[in-house]
């Protein structure tokens, strides 16, 4: 048999990756309200094949529940990889970039955020915000920029430094020409990669924050909710109200991280060719 | 030796403002929190039924209505004297409530820290020795596997395994329900803590091994692994003499780095479990508008977690002879 080379593999993970999210997200805008159902013939029951995961307490379909909870997860997920990768790049590029007051400040606001433990500042910001679904976006939002704005910093120092540049800017191009000609294209595919490995990291946090009780209501079937609800029932030994769900949110999370670190030995030339 | 102490000094220094930012960052986030701790705790019932001079009284007691700056200057010159105020919910100084949870949860983290990281780093080196191997690649697709689920989806797996289904260990808390204090034994808060801690443990495996995995095949490829060969050493021998020696610095960083990943790791399994540690009190603490214990923890948890990072830096210092010569010339 042909070995299967990385390039179609990452290929062949991403458009798993695209589809599937696709399909979630397609399934839990169709299904919002057949999620909120409830029909007390059919509760409590095992998964089977009329009912691929089950029903719960009171006898909601457990596996619409899981995809559009999936759903909502994966739009503030998208949102939240979103928005910290591109305050990393504007921050990273200003801390190497604005000379070195602005690089130490934003260099401790780096260690500051890094300092308190992710957890814990989800739920400060989640109680600054009054603890709805917007302190939960805001928080997942805000806080993953961190170590990518660490790389970008780096990378930029290095590229300041770079023949090119340095040609450019004696031929007297503005910094803002430098900036987007030059040097955001030699920055992209770690942004990039930045970007897709965010996202499953937002989509684990969020459910998190979510499962602690901080958020969304009962109502909004997230990921976390689901699991959280499901601990009460757990001792009756409802085993597949917390089983499917949460494999259903590892393995989304686990496409996301292959088909990233993938793409990120793709780009890498040192290891391109293993 | 000189130049030693000045590093340590200014790194100490850098850590306590760090952490003092991290108490005026968390207090801000507070202050600008729209909940109303009387709302919240009271409730819209009770505080309609209550007279203004009762309201009054409850508000004084939650501390609304006073402004943030003066509260904060307060606080902190209250913190440095080692009194963090009363915790609201629990009743008590919120010193000795944090006191008594810390104790729960150090055991947790100590054991988990030390589990993961050791375990982690015989995997790293096993599966890096052996690159590209059916060993190898067992531990690389269980590490990423752990590496994307959640410590709290984990700790419910682990609860309807061993707790549910098999009925060998207690399905929460850090002691028996319905015992005296006096009759807990400790074998009683050792079975309490297992499930706890083997799932902070496994969780915490995932990113040491894929770390001393990477540096190790990098190690095995070096000239100076090449040459050793070359002299005729044994693998044993090159992984005692050369490899272990270089992937374990990296290692132990990352290893003192991850003091805050276990710590955030501690708070989703000790609320899975119902441990009564200091990551349930923060949840706890941020449910019920129960400002000076969240303030206090965040404050304490940002130290374990700068000074987890103090500790690496002087490690490394204390352990890489080049870094210990080059700091001295410096």
């Amino acid at each position: 048999m042909k070995r299967v080379n990385g390039r179609i593999m990452t290929v062949f993970f991403f458009a798993l990756a695209v589809l599937f999210l696709a399909a979630v997200t397609a399934a839990g805008w169709v299904f919002s309200e057949e999620a909120l159902v409830t029909d007390f013939s059919r509760k409590n029951l095992g998964p089977g094949l009329q009912y691929l995961f089950g029903t719960d307490w009171l006898g909601r379909d457990m596996f619409i529940r899981t995809l559009t909870g999936l759903s909502m997860s994966i739009r503030i997920g998208i949102l939240a990889a979103g928005v910290s990768s591109v305050l990393a790049l504007l921050l990273g590029t200003m801390a190497a970039t604005m000379g070195k007051t602005v690089d130490a400040v934003i260099t401790w606001v780096i260690d500051l955020v890094m300092g308190i433990p992710h957890i814990l500042l989800l739920i400060l910001i989640s109680y600054a915000l009054g603890k709805g679904l917007k302190g939960v976006v805001v928080g997942v939002a805000l806080t993953h920029w961190t170590s990518l704005a660490r790389v970008i910093r780096g990378e930029v120092m290095q590229l300041k430094e770079a023949l090119y540049i340095r040609t450019a800017r004696k031929l007297g191009v503005g910094g803002f020409e430098i900036a987007w000609k030059h040097m955001f294209p030699h920055l992209f595919p770690q942004f990039l990669v930045g970007l897709i490995l965010t996202f499953p990291h937002a989509i684990l946090h969020e459910a998190s924050i979510t499962f602690l009780g901080f958020g969304l209501s009962p109502e909004q079937p997230a990921v976390g909710i689901i699991l959280s609800e499901s601990m009460k029932y757990l001792a009756m030994g409802r085993w597949w109200l917390a089983l499917f769900p949460g494999l259903f949110l590892v393995f989304t999370v686990v496409l996301f991280d292959v088909a990233g670190e993938n793409l990120r030995r793709l780009m890498d030339p040192g290891s391109v060719h293993i | 030796m000189k130049a030693h102490f000045i590093f340590i000094g200014k790194q100490t220094i850098r850590m306590l403002l760090l952490t003092f930012f991290v108490s005026l960052a968390a207090f801000i986030l507070i202050s600008i929190s729209p909940i109303d701790p009387l709302q919240a705790n009271v409730g819209q019932v009770a505080l309609g039924s209550m007279s203004p001079e009762q309201i009054a009284k409850l508000e004084a007691y939650w501390g609304v209505g006073e402004p943030p700056a003066e509260r904060f200057f307060t606080w902190a010159g209250d913190f440095f004297r080692g009194d963090m105020g009363v915790s609201l919910l629990y009743r008590q100084p919120v010193a000795k409530v944090i006191g008594v949870k810390l104790v729960n949860s150090l055991w947790l983290m100590a054991i988990a820290w030390l589990m993961s990281g050791i375990a982690g780093f015989v995997l790293g080196v096993l599966a890096g020795l052996r690159e590209g191997s059916l060993l190898d690649k067992l531990i690389k697709g269980y590490s990423l596997l752990i590496a994307s689920t959640p410590a709290f989806w984990l700790a419910l797996v682990l609860l309807m395994v061993f707790a549910v289904w098999l009925k060998i260990l207690p399905i929460g808390l850090s002691v028996p329900i319905g015992v005296e204090a006096s009759g807990v034994t400790i074998a009683d808060r050792i079975r309490h803590a297992i499930l706890p801690a083997v799932t902070l443990s496994i969780t915490g495996i995932a990113n040491i091994t894929l770390h001393t995995r990477e540096k190790m095949i990098e190690i095995m490829e070096s000239d100076y692994v090449l040459f050793a060969r070359a002299r005729g050493e044994s693998t044993f021998e090159i992984v005692k003499n050369h490899a272990l020696r270089n992937v374990l610095l990296p290692a132990l960083t990352l290893q003192f780095a991850s003091i805050s990943e276990i710590f955030g790791g501690s708070v989703l399994v000790e609320q899975t479990f119902s441990y009564p540690g200091l990551g349930q009190a923060a949840v706890t603490a941020g449910l019920g508008s129960d400002v000076p214990l969240l303030l206090g923890i965040t404050v304490i948890s940002a130290l374990f977690v700068f000074g987890g990072n103090l500790t690496a830096n002087l490690l490394y210092g204390i352990i890489d002879p080049r870094i210990r010569r080059g700091g001295a010339r410096a």
